[in-house]
């Protein structure tokens, strides 16, 4: 079977650029970390925009990590259906960078959150969630202080209606109730992913949580999900 | 040279946590009066163009495509000759 390529792209300020990378490859994957000045991905497969604070987060989270070179390739390599997975940050890179819709607004307690979350798997038949059964429970963790993810009443209807919902903030029984949102998110949404399905942003932390050792294996769920689309084996199977 | 004052707010209806808790600040301060506060950024750009109408397209063009996130904020400006003229 032919490796898997991962990019990494590196921003100055990511933080979890390290992690993504070795989740990759601890799921059989080979990971490449790709430099913000960069203006090629250099072959890989598939892009991770990584957690962090890109450029200290000045103005907003994301707005300046937007016009980094890297990132002109990486729409090129959206827009031929290529995967691109924003995590934290990189979901809010996306969000600035108009890959994905809405904004993120500061977390409604205005307190940093880093603590464990369930999230929902809503689909099954996408390249991100095809290990994952619809309805399934993760445990990932978050760590953010601006995660509250806001889009107008139209846009959030249009999101809900084709399914590009793809995590919510749950309780333990799968429940989306207030008090398992923990930042105020619109309809507790974790991550969404754009009509084609091939761009997903989610602010819980997967590449945390790919081994015991680390509290936790269900990160597996989106990043072997990923690996296994890349390897031939077909969504939802 | 120009100076732009920009100023960017969340827009109507866009919940704003921080100018909340310092609304809820301002009442258990005693100011019964306050009904709502904003709280936005302020930026001051110092800019060379070569009239009052192009530096203000230029400045317009800077808050849509950095300064302001126009899903979630409004902005506004002034623009006016810098103080002390373009001496330099």
């Amino acid at each position: 079977m032919k490796p898997i390529r991962i990019g990494v792209v590196v921003f100055p300020g990511s933080n979890c650029d390290a992690d993504a990378w070795h989740a990759s490859e601890l799921l059989g994957a080979e990971a490449k970390y790709l430099w913000h000045a960069d203006r090629d991905l250099g072959g890989v497969d598939a892009v991770v925009l990584p957690g962090g604070f890109s450029y200290g987060d000045y103005l907003r989270s994301g707005a300046i990590a937007r016009f980094a070179p890297i990132m002109n390739a990486v729409e090129r390599h959206a827009a031929r259906g290529g995967l691109v997975l924003g995590i934290c940050n990189g979901f809010q890179v996306l969000l600035e960078a108009g890959m994905l819709p809405g904004a993120m607004r500061r977390n409604d307690s205005l307190q940093f959150r880093c603590q464990m979350t369930h999230v929902r798997v809503e689909r099954s038949d996408t390249p991100w969630t095809c290990l994952a059964r619809e309805g399934q429970v993760l445990r990932i963790p978050i760590a953010h202080a601006d995660g509250n993810y806001y889009a107008d009443a139209q846009t959030i209807a249009h999101l809900e209606r084709r399914g590009q919902v793809l995590f919510r903030y749950v309780n333990r029984t799968g429940q989306p109730d207030t008090a398992a949102n923990p930042n105020g998110a619109t309809n507790n949404i974790a991550g969404i992913i754009n009509e084609a399905g091939n761009i997903l942003g989610m602010m819980p932390h997967p590449e945390r949580v790919v081994e015991g050792l680390l509290g936790g294996e269900d990160g597996r769920y989106v990043i072997g999900s990923l690996i296994h689309t890349l390897q031939g084996g077909a969504a939802g199977e | 040279m120009f100076q732009a004052d920009v100023y960017v707010t969340f827009k109507r209806g866009v919940l704003d946590p921080q100018g909340e808790v310092v609304r809820a600040s301002l009442v258990a301060l005693g100011f019964g009066g306050v009904g709502g506060v904003r709280v936005g950024k302020f930026m001051q750009v110092d800019l060379e163009a070569p009239s009052e109408d192009e530096a203000c397209a230029q400045v317009d063009e800077m808050c849509r495509r950095l300064l302001a996130n126009t899903v979630i904020e409004d902005y506004r400006f002034e623009v006016r000759p810098a103080p002390g003229g373009g001496g330099r």
